[in-house]
């Protein structure tokens, strides 16, 4: 028999006063109203557990790090009443066949009808052998388990665009889920590591209207990635005043002025840190004085430097911004326009001597 | 050398092609406000890119970002919709308003005249040709040069622009919502609208440079064109 969320959180004697409780947090973390709450209570109370099979490839763990770190829902009630977390090879109980086992047996019993969470991506150099999961290829895996499922969550930037492991030259050709997974729907959730309250948010949103949430059109969640860190960072005012930090330790620094110039990256990035924040709301990069450097956009690690407003450009294959390429153009262009008239100015006074000569002749 | 369309022109109003009529008054003042506009876009654009030094007391009392990014969105505007009202007058006006926009690449004596104005800027020939409309070195670096380059900006600025109105604009629905995922992110499209505005000083330092070049050396006006609209001949030699 398949049990309901409900009956999971009464069998670990969570009372009905903290089940409504709870329901009304959540509804209020995902920033809907009080209609909102007996909607999320009738789902949990009605609706199956949903699984959710957590694979780990290419990564550092750091989604899993801020994941269990989720104030609002706690971890622990995302993990243990809400999603039914099958398979998670960094913090299940069992290891070995035993835990490989229970793969195959949620892909049977839950067919088409369970979430593919991914952290980190799969490499496809070297046969795969970058990567192995329990004897194979972790890309094996990753197919494999994705087969059947009803939709994918890419968290972090590993298995949203490739991260780290897939900066240049990439040896081990790090690859993106969307880039090798093309027949499920993917919602990715960027990040180095994505902010916890968006994790969970994200998988409360899925689990309470049973549907993916509304993405961009680079499959993010709009809810948490529709902003950029720029149009609600609280050093705003400073940056439209034209205050700015120039160097670590000045002035601007200390009054906390804008980064920008520090090349922080907000202006050009996609995510909630400043609105939801970090460590339960405490803080996030900019408040605590460094600039942002963009984890959550594609390819920021080869982007130049983080601590440049303009970057460079890697087109070109060297490490020049639109400044230095630009500027030597234009130079080198003004001198030949220089040299031009000058010899234009000959040529014009000996063609009038040529005329006048003529006329005189 | 004059087409056959000029000659006509000429011949209507009956008397020696010394002058003719080339750019009517919307295309004169399309031109003027767009040089102003890209002025004040390069400008404030540098500007946004890499800004002013600190401005002192409370951030409440300032606002100078604000009237730089201001400034620099009106000119955009001012920019777009010149454009706009450009490519329309390219279909109701003369047939010189439509040089800018199309380039006869199929036609190979055109191809030759790019070749013989090539050799004059190298002075490889003596005695230039009369041109009524651009000389079709001209209209090859405006359409590759200026053209595209202005195009480019729109697109890409407007695309920036449409991050900070958000979605639901029209900006954003129009340019964000494609441009970016194309580019990859946000900080790449900065980047390449940035190289655009070298571009763009590229084609200005070109653009003056020959004008006031040909002004002085070809047989016909330049700078002056612009504000009459009248093509003067300095000879009545073909």
């Amino acid at each position: 028999m398949v049990e309901t969320f409900y009956e999971v959180m009464r069998r670990q004697g969570i009372t009905r006063r903290s089940f409504l409780k709870y329901c009304s947090l959540t509804a209020a973390s995902l920033g809907l109203g009080p209609a909102f709450v007996p909607k999320i209570a009738h789902a949990m109370e009605t609706k199956p557990r949903t699984p959710v099979l957590w694979l780990h490839g290419l990564e550092c763990t750091c989604c899993s790090e801020s994941f269990i770190r989720s104030g609002h829902p706690l971890a622990k009630d995302a993990v243990l009443s809400m999603i039914s977390l099958d398979y998670d090879d960094t913090i299940m109980t069992a290891a070995g066949h035993q835990a490989e086992a229970i793969l195959d047996e949620v892909m049977t019993r839950y067919k088409g009808n369970y979430i593919l969470a991914v952290e980190g991506n799969p490499p496809l150099n070297q046969e795969g052998m970058s990567c192995i999961i329990g004897g194979k290829p972790f890309l094996e895996q990753l197919k494999h388990v994705a087969k059947d499922c009803k939709a994918i969550i890419s968290w972090g930037s590993c298995a949203s665009w490739g991260c780290v492991q897939a900066a240049k030259p990439n040896p081990t050709q790090a690859t993106p889920v969307h880039k090798v997974i093309f027949d499920k729907p993917i919602i990715k959730v960027p990040g180095c590591p994505p902010i916890a309250e968006v994790m969970t948010g994200v998988i409360t949103y899925m689990l309470t209207f049973d549907r993916i949430p509304e993405l961009d059109r680079q499959g993010r969640p709009k809810m948490f990635y529709g902003q950029r860190i720029h149009d609600k960072c609280y050093r705003r005012p400073h940056f439209d005043a034209g205050q700015f930090a120039e160097a670590w330790d000045d002035e601007g620094s200390r009054k906390g002025y804008c980064l920008y110039k520090m090349g922080c990256k907000g202006p050009t990035t996609y995510n909630a840190c400043s609105t939801v924040r970090w460590n339960g709301g405490v803080s996030f990069p900019i408040q605590s004085g460094h600039g942002c450097i963009g984890c959550s956009e594609d390819g920021f690690w080869d982007k130049g430097g983080f601590y440049d407003r303009v970057t460079g450009i890697q087109q070109f294959g060297v490490e020049s911004s639109a400044d230095q390429v630009g500027g030597a153009v234009v130079g080198v262009v003004g001198a030949a326009v220089v040299a031009h008239a000058a010899v234009s100015a000959i040529k014009q006074s000996r063609s009038k001597q040529s005329d006048s000569n003529d006329k005189q002749g | 050398m004059l087409s056959a369309q000029d000659m006509q022109e000429a011949a209507a109003h009956g008397r020696a092609v010394k002058a003719v009529y080339v750019y009517e008054a919307p295309v004169r003042l399309w031109h003027w406000v767009n040089a102003l506009a890209i002025t004040v876009l390069a400008i404030t654009g540098w500007f946004i890119a890499s800004p002013l030094p600190s401005q002192p007391g409370e951030a409440s009392e300032n606002f100078l970002m604000g009237y730089i990014r201001f400034a620099h969105f009106a000119a955009g505007y001012v920019l777009l919709i010149g454009f706009l009202g450009r490519v329309y007058w390219a279909f109701v006006g003369n047939h010189h308003a439509r040089q800018l926009f199309v380039l006869p690449i199929f036609n190979g004596t055109w191809w030759k005249e790019v070749l013989f104005e090539l050799r004059w800027y190298l002075f490889l020939e003596r005695d230039p040709k009369k041109y009524v409309g651009h000389n079709p070195l001209a209209q090859f670096s405006m359409f590759t040069l200026f053209l595209t380059t202005v195009v480019f900006m729109m697109v890409t600025g407007f695309a920036l622009y449409g991050e900070g109105a958000q979605e639901g604009s029209w900006s954003h629905t129009l340019f964000t919502s494609w441009v970016i995922p194309l580019f990859g992110q946000s900080q790449d499209v900065h980047t390449w609208h940035h190289v655009g505005l070298w571009v763009m000083v590229l084609f200005v330092l070109l653009h003056i440079y020959a004008a006031i070049r040909e002004d002085i050396m070809s047989r016909q006006s330049l700078v002056s064109t612009m504000l009459s609209g009248w093509r003067m001949f300095k000879d009545d030699k073909p």
